[in-house]
């Protein structure tokens, strides 16, 4: 392709003028963005308010996409359980009779914890849920690991708000818009979750890796003691996170802890349940007494 | 005296083919509006149901802006890339403002080329463009690394091939549009 003809714009003071003045405006438009990019930074949940208009314009196209892509995936479900229908019941009869013994035990496990609790005088807090909706859609080309929830503020969803699926913690709410709110996925780097192993209450941290695997790390020093298979679960250390919702099964052991997969898949999680933040109370209770950020170090 | 008695016809077509095709004019709204709305809708394309546990979709906003100054230079002017970023930005979910800086110097990148390359072919500006999208995206990891914790570099591989396969792709829809956007 030849260069474009304007480059040259001849004799005209007008027209050279003009090529000059785009120039200006392109740096100085850089420059302005620049100084947007410092204030987000500085203060990244700054401008929410423009992601959640863009959020709530582009919701009811993914919203409707949505429904046509979980209504394909539930038309093949429905077609590939005819195929193995016999093999799969034979299957199930036996898992049913092995598990009715588990569930006596379970059962009777269950009563003697509720005695054991009232003789302890353990408030169980209950678990209290603020909404339930869908994920529809995530920020799938940055690196950023965060997802759109198909309700906001209109069902009572605030900042920091812990969002669980059937099948696991799926991350907490960071912005709310009108019907939408943004969630920060547990794989994301920033994400810090206290979590514990489901054996024997091993105490460690969590932390997103970006590419669909979170990073283990145990508060204790020393090798690492995870195997693969193992069952990370929150711990509701700090607030925040309810304890003992299914997190994360151990895929591989590094040397200072361990890699596990996520158990909720946000691209196959069925619902999204909004929580109420744990220990929420305490929390406030604490910021009314010493807000965040009020108290400085005394000077040296 | 006769009168022709008027034809029923269906507003299916036009009926151009009775119509002097000779000085006609392009659609002005078609000339401006089409490259503006094909970026803006490619940027949204990240709010689809696509959920993924890594970054692997393409940055076809960028990729349509690319292909729009490439192939025709000249028509987007060189600050077009501030507002094409900031909208951008409203919906990739980076720090605000890190498109709208990032493609700036993307076009004064190009404009740059322009003025010292004489022609350029189609596998060229596969090439710019290329160089230009893997910049783009460290870019942005970088930025958000800024702000946020961010994760290893290395994740970013799989977007980064996708995006360089998939820009012949992202020419040719925009070869079409501008096809349609200078039509008679």
């Amino acid at each position: 392709m030849a260069p474009p003809p304007h480059r040259r714009p001849g004799f005209s003071r007008k027209a050279q003028y003009g090529l000059f003045a785009t120039y200006v405006i392109a740096i100085a438009g850089t420059v302005v963005a620049a100084l947007l990019l410092v204030i987000s930074v500085a203060d990244p949940s700054g401008f929410s308010a423009l992601r959640a208009v863009g959020a709530e314009i582009t919701a009811p196209v993914a919203r409707f996409f949505n429904s046509i892509r979980r209504t394909g995936k539930d038309i093949g479900g429905n077609m590939s359980a005819y195929f193995d229908a016999a093999s799969k019941n034979v299957a199930l009869t036996k898992q049913v009779r092995a598990n009715r013994t588990r569930l006596i035990e379970a059962n009777a496990l269950r009563v003697e914890n509720a005695r054991l609790r009232g003789l302890l005088r353990l408030q169980d807090d209950a678990i209290e849920q603020v909404a339930v909706g869908r994920l529809i859609s995530s920020t799938a080309s940055s690196t950023r690991r965060v997802a759109t929830l198909s309700i906001g503020s209109n069902y009572a969803v605030q900042r920091a708000q812990p969002v669980r699926g059937p099948s696991g913690l799926i991350g907490r709410v960071i912005e709310t818009g009108p019907t939408t709110a943004r969630i920060l996925l547990i794989t994301d780097a920033e994400n810090l979750v206290p979590v514990m192993r489901a054996s024997d209450g091993l105490p460690a941290f969590s932390t997103g890796l970006g590419n669909g695997l979170v990073v283990i790390k145990p508060l204790n020093l020393g090798e690492s003691p995870f195997k693969v298979g193992d069952i990370i679960v929150t711990s509701g250390n700090g607030g925040l996170y309810q304890p003992n919702i299914p997190f994360a099964r151990v895929v591989r052991r590094t040397n200072e802890g361990a890699l596990a997969r996520p158990l909720a898949d946000p691209a196959n999680t069925p619902f999204a349940v909004v929580m109420k933040a744990y220990k929420g109370e305490a929390r406030e209770a604490q910021q009314a007494v010493a807000p965040d950020g009020a108290t400085r170090e005394a000077a040296e | 005296m006769k009168r022709p008695v008027p034809v029923l016809r269906l507003p299916l077509r036009p009926g151009r083919e009775y119509e002097s095709r000779f000085d006609r004019e392009q659609s002005m709204l078609k000339m401006l509006a089409i490259p503006i709305a094909s970026i803006v809708l490619f940027s949204m394309i990240t709010t689809l149901p696509v959920l993924t546990t890594q970054p692997i979709l393409p940055p076809f906003g960028f990729m349509m802006l690319l292909a729009w100054r490439l192939m025709r230079p000249g028509l987007l002017p060189v600050w077009s890339g501030v507002p094409f970023g900031l909208v951008d930005d409203m919906f990739s979910g980076q720090p605000f403002g890190s498109a709208g800086v990032l493609w700036s110097l993307a076009m004064l990148t190009i404009e740059f080329i322009d003025s010292r390359a004489i022609w350029r072919d189609h596998i060229q500006d596969w090439l710019i463009a290329s160089l230009l999208i893997v910049i783009i995206l460290l870019g942005g990891l970088w930025i958000s690394a800024l702000a946020h914790a961010a994760p290893n570099p290395l994740v970013l591989l799989p977007q980064i091939i996708l995006s360089i396969l998939l820009y012949p792709l992202v020419v040719r829809i925009c070869a079409r549009l501008d096809s349609w956007r200078l039509a008679t």
